[in-house]
């Protein structure tokens, strides 16, 4: 256990960046050019990749999760029973719970797909193509 | 108190005390203190996730709002679950790259100004103060049935500890018992709920048909309406629930202590299977006790039905059960406090005092003892309302750090990460704006309010919703707009750099 407390690499990353002393970093290259990356197509296009995934999803979860108090608040249609004694409530309550758990996967899976394309990114600036 | 029962509670203690003993010995720096170095990894910060957010109000207060009210005791169980969902798609890797200690690192790393940083500085020690009282109330009184002592006594006892875990073994050790306490949480859980259905024979239709007859309220126990029949009251309630997790300061703090966004990621996956898991077994808590202890039972124990998940047990497994039940509770509410103690040290340690007095140039060792001071300040000051609120109660003191954390904080979160053109002024009344109509709201509410004399103040509340959230939140949003449009440009080149680290990770 005592171990897992912190991990080795972590340690040796924070003394480079304290010291600056990191033999891998060209001190020439300087920090990234924000306004450049941001400009470039390959970042655009992540950008919009990630909204056209992230919005709609996020204005779906939201408006599932909230239609259920408004429901239960202002109609009585889902204390009718769907399973024996069990009522649509329940149901839409447990389809509730899929469903974050269906949107966590899918969330995962597309980040990683993202963590390429910023991959991509990364290269392209070591290589000095956003200056 | 049994022996059984004092072999529990010291095993508990002990373990968590050789935990805070060997992450001492790695705390000295301000990073590790504050995040644990960075170091967790994925499903270690999820544990801690889950453990960290698995209150003692969702562990006791929700088996017995079920218990008690079934289905309307289940809202909290969907709202606090959906929740994640909004942190993960949202906050989690934007502010993992952006922040490095505090929300308030966040936001600065945008709008570098002190004024800002207080602002966020000021809601986090809200929350963090709101909720802390909830919890160390909550606490007192159940250590005060579990264990037969006095309700101060229980108080200090469990702020001793959590100042133990914090001042000594930093995040390191905060983390640890978070893990440690979310294990043994979803053991007990899990035990309780296969012997409930165990009694059903394992037959969830039969259980439910049998539900129906078991409470005094028949088969509107399995409809929602028991307890809530106000309308708007019920959806601004759910409001806070979903928006309030992804600003609540301790959980937000707890993205830093992984070394990426892409663990940032898969620690929210992980806490989301474990704090779905549990809240789907809160039905069972809650059926079980409502069944097998009985609602006369539970609230003669406890009125709000806080008792009704170590009653269960004891009805289920005997003194035994009981005592390890009651023991996971107590460790339950030393891992939250303690992670209160830090988020709240570093808006006072970091952002007051090492960034605005200190303006960022502390040394390690000035860092170090600001960070160890406020610890104990906080707890101390939480410890002294604690004993003065006793008789406050406690739901209606979460529901408002909730309110408060998804009116103050998620605005400005969302228009920081995403919103090209907001700007400083926006940033500040965004905060102040949720701030302000949060606690506004609720002071003129009926949770103060009541024209009998049952509430603290006698009339008439001017303000129908016990939660504001349907108002405070969108008028949160409102105010970071206006004050945005009122407001000088904001800076494009410095939105660009944001944008791109948010989004990449790129530093």
């Amino acid at each position: 256990m005592a171990n897992n407390i912190t991990t080795k690499p972590l340690e040796k990353k924070k003394k480079l960046s304290k010291k600056g002393q990191d033999p891998t970093y060209n001190k020439a290259a300087g920090p990234p050019n924000y306004s450049v990356i941001a400009e470039s197509k390959e970042f655009k296009s992540l950008k919009r990749k990630k909204s056209k995934f992230i919005l709609p999803i996020t204005i779906f979860f939201l408006l599932s999760y909230i239609l259920l108090p408004i429901l239960t608040s202002y109609t009585t249609i889902l204390n009718n029973n769907a399973f024996g004694d069990i009522a649509w409530v329940w149901v839409y309550a447990l389809a509730l719970f899929v469903m974050t758990w269906v949107l966590c996967m899918v969330y995962v899976r597309r980040a990683n797909d993202f963590d390429k394309e910023a991959e991509i990114i990364f290269e392209k600036e070591k290589a000095g193509d956003y200056e | 108190m049994n022996v059984v029962g004092l072999a529990f509670f010291v095993g508990i203690v002990g373990l968590t005390l050789f935990v805070t003993y060997i992450a001492s010995k790695r705390t000295n720096s301000a990073s590790e203190f504050y995040t644990a170095g960075g170091g967790l990894t994925g499903w270690q910060n999820g544990i801690a996730i889950a453990g960290d957010y698995l209150s003692a109000a969702s562990f006791l207060g929700i088996a017995g709002a079920i218990a008690l009210f079934g289905f309307d005791g289940f809202f909290y169980s969907i709202g606090y679950l959906v929740a994640y969902l909004v942190v993960l798609y949202i906050v989690a890797e934007p502010l993992r790259n952006l922040g490095k200690y505090t929300l308030a690192d966040m936001i600065t790393a945008r709008f570098d100004q002190k004024k800002i940083r207080a602002a966020a500085a000021i809601s986090t020690l809200t929350i963090v103060l709101f909720y802390m009282i909830a919890q160390l109330v909550g606490a007192g009184a159940l250590i005060q049935l579990l264990l037969g002592i006095d309700y101060w006594i229980a108080v200090l006892l469990v702020g001793v500890m959590m100042t133990i875990y914090v001042l000594w073994g930093g995040m390191a050790a905060t983390s640890w018992v978070q893990i440690i306490k979310a294990v043994l949480l979803m053991l007990g859980t899990v035990l309780i709920s296969i012997l409930v259905l165990w009694k059903f024979n394992f037959n969830i239709l039969g259980m439910f048909t049998e539900m129906k007859s078991v409470t005094a309220n028949g088969e509107a126990y399995l409809h929602p309406g028991v307890k809530y029949t106000n309308g708007l009251d019920t959806i601004s309630m759910m409001i806070a629930l979903v928006l309030g997790t992804a600003g609540l300061p301790h959980i937000l703090m707890r993205f830093f202590t992984v070394k990426d966004a892409k663990t940032a990621r898969s620690s929210v996956v992980y806490a989301t299977w474990i704090v779905g898991i549990f809240y789907v077994l809160t039905i069972f808590l809650g059926f079980g006790a409502a069944a097998f202890v009985g609602s006369d039972a539970i609230i003669a124990a406890n009125p709000a039905g806080n008792m009704a998940a170590p009653l269960l047990a004891q009805a289920l497994g005997g003194d035994i059960l009981m005592s390890f039940i009651s023991a996971v509770a107590f460790a339950t509410i030393l891992a939250v406090v303690a992670g209160l103690v830090l988020s709240g040290a570093s808006a006072f340690a970091h952002d007051l005092y090492g960034q605005i007095i200190k303006k960022g140039k502390a040394t390690e060792k000035q860092q170090m003892n600001a960070a160890r001071l406020a610890s104990v300040g906080v707890s101390a000051f939480s410890i002294l309302l604690a004993l003065g609120a006793q008789s406050m109660n406690v739901a209606f003191l979460v529901s408002l750090a909730f309110c408060i954390a998804a009116s103050a904080n998620l605005p400005v979160i969302i228009y920081t990460i995403y919103w090209k053109k907001f700007n400083t002024t926006g940033a500040l009344t965004a905060i102040i704006t949720g701030l302000v109509s949060a606690l506004v709201l609720v002071a003129l509410s009926p949770n103060l309010w009541a024209a009998d004399g049952s509430m603290a103040f006698t009339g008439e509340a001017l303000f129908p919703l016990t939660n504001p959230a349907l108002i405070s939140v969108p008028l949160g949003f409102l105010g970071g707009l206006v004050g945005t449009l009122v407001g000088a440009r904001a800076d494009q080149r410095k939105y660009a750099e944001v944008d791109v680290k948010a989004n990449i990770g790129l530093k």
